[in-house]
């Protein structure tokens, strides 16, 4: 059993890794901010819940895998907020 | 090489780096930073003296670690102070920079 | 173990790379984000040298606020060009070499140590039951070096009263210049909404926690002190002049508490800041307590500045 988890977690980790160089590759590629803002945000959401959820068969209790939990829900909700601001701020540059 | 030797030598490049920009860099706030990136560099040491004092079950000799941390407190007042006095000094002679031939032109008097 | 130091070898050469890229980068703005990512790769480092304290309070104070502090005073500078007259060559080159030598004097240090490491572990866990803390380096801040712990909160109060102290004198007594972005029904103003409550059970939660888990009354402070900023920042609540007496009450009680139970422990158990053993752990919860309240709020007037408007009747 203990194997299984383990390649389980070896494979989410490994993937979650993959789509974060993916929104790496979209920062440094992409033409301009805004397209940039998109990849980045959605690609580090994906890839931060890809790697929480391969970790959690290696918590202890559940209350450390709520905790794993808790802290994915709260990256994606500031980080939803701080794009905003930042894509607000983006087009009050594109307009003026 | 193990981790104490690695993250040490890591700790002597910091500190080198961080007097190079305090020493190089002519902006007020770049040598602010300069001194956080020395100070940072100076604690990384302590870390490093904690680390090869391990003994007694725990990963690190816990009494330079609390030094550390009242180290950070420490340092992060230093720099509200500093950036207190240089956002004073902006208002005062409307030039930012340390160098006192540079300002006198842009001197305004009063506050 | 040769995966271990396979990731020590690459965090630190990434280490290396984004504190030389924050000094040489040209402009300020982009100096004071890549400081801010090297900050929170300093946690990463401190949890691998086994000081997970250490790690939290780099994370909140090293990286969070200084950053914030720093772009805030960027903001009001307005940078009009890049630096002025970068310095001359020879002095670069001198100060190359210099620093060069202090880098390798370390190192020789560090690679080439004298003696076997000596190390107070066994002293400290000896008598780390006795308070009933599990947390050596708790343990350490409020019982063994209880003092120095003491007059860093004094030493905090001064750098506020100093920072206050810059205010031309007449605006003493008025309200801090941070800069508000209040405009109603935007995104900011639903983040400092829904944020503080979570964050303030974080802050909490630490503080409770820190006597036998990493945490502690300044990793809960600096959380504190980032609520009530963003607070204070979405305009939510107005920011306090420095005459409030609430603001100075609550920055006063964490180190009047402190110096009363260090007092009090003269004569209960026969010297400064000593614990008697039943009521060594409550004593230390409650001044963990005032003392995260007091590293709050001392926290955020540090980042909201020295005063600039004088006060509405």
């Amino acid at each position: 059993m203990n194997i299984v988890l383990d390649i389980f977690t070896i494979a989410a980790v490994s993937a979650g890794a993959f789509v974060f160089m993916a929104g790496t590759v979209g920062l440094l590629r992409f033409p301009d901010e805004l397209t940039r803002l998109h990849a980045l945000t959605k690609a580090d959401n994906l890839g931060l819940g890809l790697i929480v959820f391969g970790l959690l068969p290696q918590m202890d209790n559940m209350f450390a895998a709520l905790k794993l939990i808790s802290v994915w829900l709260l990256v994606q909700f500031s980080g939803a907020m701080v794009t905003q601001l930042i894509a607000r701020t983006i087009r009050r540059g594109m307009n003026a | 090489m193990n981790v104490v030797m690695l993250f040490g030598i890591c700790a002597a490049v910091l500190v080198g780096l961080g007097l190079f920009g305090l020493i190089v860099r002519p902006h007020p706030l770049r040598k602010i930073l300069a001194l956080n990136v020395l100070s940072s560099g100076v604690f990384l040491l302590f870390g490093v003296i904690a680390r090869r004092g391990t003994a007694a079950g725990l990963g690190g000799d816990p009494v330079p670690q609390a030094m550390v941390i009242t180290g950070i407190v420490v340092a992060f007042s230093s720099t509200a102070m500093a950036v207190a006095l240089v956002l004073r000094l902006f208002k005062e002679s409307g030039a930012v920079t340390l160098d006192v031939a540079e300002a006198e032109p842009a001197k305004r008097d009063g506050g | 173990m040769t995966m271990d130091i396979v990731f020590d070898i690459g965090l630190v050469a990434l280490l290396i790379s984004i504190a030389v890229w924050s000094i040489v980068a040209r402009d300020a703005f982009s100096a004071i984000m890549i400081f801010m990512v090297y900050g929170l790769l300093l946690s990463l480092a401190w949890v691998r040298l086994a000081a997970v304290d250490i790690a939290l309070t780099e994370a909140a104070i090293g990286a969070g606020v200084t950053g914030m502090l720093l772009l805030n005073a960027l903001a009001r500078l307005r940078m009009t060009g890049s630096d002025a007259a970068p310095a001359a060559l020879p002095l670069r080159i001198a100060a190359g070499v210099l620093c060069m030598l202090v880098s390798a004097a370390l190192s020789a240090l560090v690679l080439f140590p004298s003696g076997e490491p000596t190390t107070l572990a066994p002293a400290v866990m000896a008598r780390l039951g006795e308070s009933g803390l599990e947390n050596p380096v708790a343990g350490v801040l409020f019982v063994f070096r209880s003092l120095d712990t003491l007059l860093e909160k004094v030493v905090l109060l001064l750098a506020l009263l100093a920072v206050w102290s810059l205010a031309p004198d007449g605006l003493w007594g008025g309200i801090p210049g941070l800069r508000v972005f209040a405009e109603k029904k935007s995104v900011l103003v639903f983040l400092a909404q829904t944020l503080p409550p979570i964050g303030i059970m974080v802050a909490i939660y630490m503080c409770w926690v820190g006597a036998s888990e990493p945490g502690g009354a300044f990793q809960g402070g600096a959380v504190l002190a980032a609520m009530w900023i963003l607070v204070m920042v979405a305009g939510l609540r107005k920011v306090p002049s420095i005459d409030s007496q609430s603001v100075r009450l609550a920055m006063a009680v964490g180190p009047v508490v402190f110096l009363a139970i260090g007092i009090a422990g003269i004569f209960v158990a026969n010297s400064f800041l000593a614990y008697p053993s039943d009521y060594a752990k409550p004593l230390i919860v409650v001044i963990e307590a005032t003392l995260t309240l007091s590293i709050g709020v001392t926290l955020g007037l540090l980042a909201a500045g020295p005063p600039e408007k004088v006060q509405q009747p």
